[in-house]
């Protein structure tokens, strides 16, 4: 009798009612008590006896404290009873009706009958065990982890969430974090790499390292401009223009002097890393080219295809350039072109299209494609 | 048809493709309005059936297989009406033309050469002469079809050169 606690009937979150029973009296051990006649509730998580007659008194016994039910069946002049074998006094416990008692067992006696659907009630939930899922809040102290029901209770459980979410954010983006450092150390080391290379060049052999030495060293820019460095606006656009230019002029010299923007978009955001720029931020930037007189200049063809181009890079050889190409191979496809020179097939075309626009080159157009030869009919005399 | 002499653009591939470049074009068309005019005359062909036309040799060079597609066809031909030397003869429809590789008025002028040189001024002759009479033999409107023969004629007779006349369902022509 003494695992019996003073309490009232509510229940904690996530618990719920499962039996309740009219006419029922608790013995201790085999010793009637003073709790005669009161309702007997079985929830998920305990069992509550609470008196008819005086509604303050409460008892509640935890289900966690109950070994074993036994059926005691009903006799001449004698209910039915229910012998509930309990566990060892826990040592936080609230103080209930005895203090003490030498008994380990209690019998709960129905006298309006009905034992035998709580008994197996009662079972069932000794078996789920439920109240171990939220035990922690409804062990601890005395009035820790009581969550009344109402708008308190309600606020108390959104401000835990909303800690943990907190917890949990501060926990994902540290890990971020550190994958920027990390970022920064893989660019350093690419750099050293390529470095490397190029002391060693000639050591190796070439193709394959010459290959990748290029894809190294056309990586990384140490200091990317970004929003935080550099502030939002006009400011920024420049300072983006001025190293755009700068990172692309040597790329650009490499594959023939132009580049389409999309090639451009790529290449320079593989080279920055983490600091990634949008398509808007870059077009911004190169539209400024121009009037900040950087070495690379954007230009767009009329069949709407925007490249960046070094300033050096002039249109009138590119034209004699392609004419003459064209001339020696007699004709040529912009697929041939490309391949011929090493740029994109937008671009080949755009060549012979721009040969073609001032009288270079003529197109013959069947259904096996585009094909451009020598304009005879201006240089042919006879 | 062996006897044909085909320029050298018939062998050259982009002769087919309608130019976009205007000054390459300008050229490209000049180069086909001749050759249309010097098959016609290799051919003594005085008329051109559009639908017919887009299979014959004219446009279609098989040894290249490269042909003309009819949108370009009907460009040349009407450059070609510019110049005077064509007239579709259903001007809606233009499925059917007259090629004339002389002008009306350049027909006329080598037909009153011709009389001069054999001193017939002043004299009638009849068009069945002029055309396949034996006299006319060897001239280059031997054979000329009659209709272009008139035109060629009524433009001579304009510069007060010749007199049309008919009699007893013949026609007759003077020369002054």
């Amino acid at each position: 009798m003494d695992r019996f606690e003073w309490g009232d009937d509510s229940f904690l979150p996530g618990e719920k009612q499962v039996l309740q029973q009219r006419g029922v009296a608790l013995y201790d051990g085999h010793e009637k008590t003073s709790f005669q006649d009161g309702i007997l509730v079985l929830s998920t998580h305990k069992l509550i006896w609470k008196d008819v007659t005086d509604r303050s008194r409460i008892l509640v016994l935890h289900l966690s404290l109950v070994v074993f039910l036994e059926e005691q069946p009903s006799g001449f002049a004698k209910s039915a009873k229910i012998v509930v074998h309990l566990n060892a006094v826990p040592s936080q416990k609230k103080p209930g009706p005895v203090s003490h008692s030498a008994n380990h067992f209690i019998r709960l006696s129905f006298r309006d009958a009905g034992e035998r659907e709580f008994n197996q009630a009662f079972s069932e939930q000794l078996q789920k065990r439920l109240w171990e899922q939220s035990l922690p809040t409804a062990t601890p102290g005395p009035q820790g982890g009581r969550h009344r029901a109402g708008i308190m209770g309600i606020e108390r459980s959104l401000k835990q969430k909303q800690k943990d979410t907190d917890k949990d954010i501060s926990k994902a983006f540290e890990d971020l974090s550190k994958l920027m450092e990390k970022a920064k150390e893989m660019v350093n080391l690419s750099k050293t790499i390529a470095a490397k290379i190029k002391d060693r060049q000639g050591e190796i052999s070439e193709d394959e390292t010459v290959k990748f030495k290029s894809y190294l060293l056309s990586m990384g820019i140490p200091d990317p401009v970004t929003r935080e460095t550099h502030g939002t606006g006009d400011k920024y656009y420049s300072e983006l223009a001025k190293q755009l230019s700068k990172v692309l002029e040597k790329q650009l010299q490499e594959c023939g002097g132009i580049m389409t923007l999309t090639d451009v978009y790529c290449r320079v955001n593989r080279a920055r890393g983490m600091e990634l720029l949008s398509p808007e931020d870059m077009l911004h930037a190169c539209e400024l080219l121009e009037s900040l007189r950087l070495p690379v200049r954007m230009k767009m063809f009329d069949s709407g295809v925007i490249v960046l181009q070094l300033q050096s890079h002039d249109e009138e050889r590119v034209i004699s350039d392609t004419t003459d190409l064209v001339k020696e191979k007699t004709s040529l496809t912009a697929d041939e072109l490309a391949q011929l020179q090493g740029v994109s097939v937008i671009l080949a075309k755009e060549r012979l299209l721009l040969t073609e626009k001032v009288g270079g080159v003529c197109r013959d157009e069947t259904v096996e494609g585009l094909r451009f030869y020598s304009n005879l009919f201006l240089t042919r005399t006879d | 048809m062996a006897d044909i002499e085909w320029p050298w653009q018939y062998q050259f591939p982009p002769f087919f493709t309608i130019q976009p470049n205007i000054e390459t074009r300008k050229k490209q068309i000049e180069a086909w309005c001749s050759l249309v005019l010097s098959y016609t005359r290799q051919q003594k062909t005085y008329s051109i059936d559009v639908r017919e036309s887009q299979n014959s040799p004219l446009f279609n060079n098989k040894a290249i297989n490269r042909k003309l597609s009819m949108d370009c066809i009907l460009t040349v031909l009407e450059e070609l009406r510019k110049t005077g030397h064509l007239e579709w003869t259903d001007n809606k429809t233009k499925k059917q033309c007259l090629v004339m590789w002389r002008t009306p008025e350049e027909w006329g002028k080598l037909i009153y050469s011709w009389i001069c040189s054999r001193s017939m001024n002043n004299t009638v002759c009849t068009l069945f002469e002029l055309t396949e009479g034996e006299e006319s033999e060897g001239t280059e409107f031997h054979g000329l079809e009659n209709w272009l023969l008139l035109r060629a004629l009524k433009s001579l007779e304009s510069q007060e050169l010749a007199e049309l006349m008919s009699f007893d369902g013949s026609d007759g022509v003077k020369f002054f």
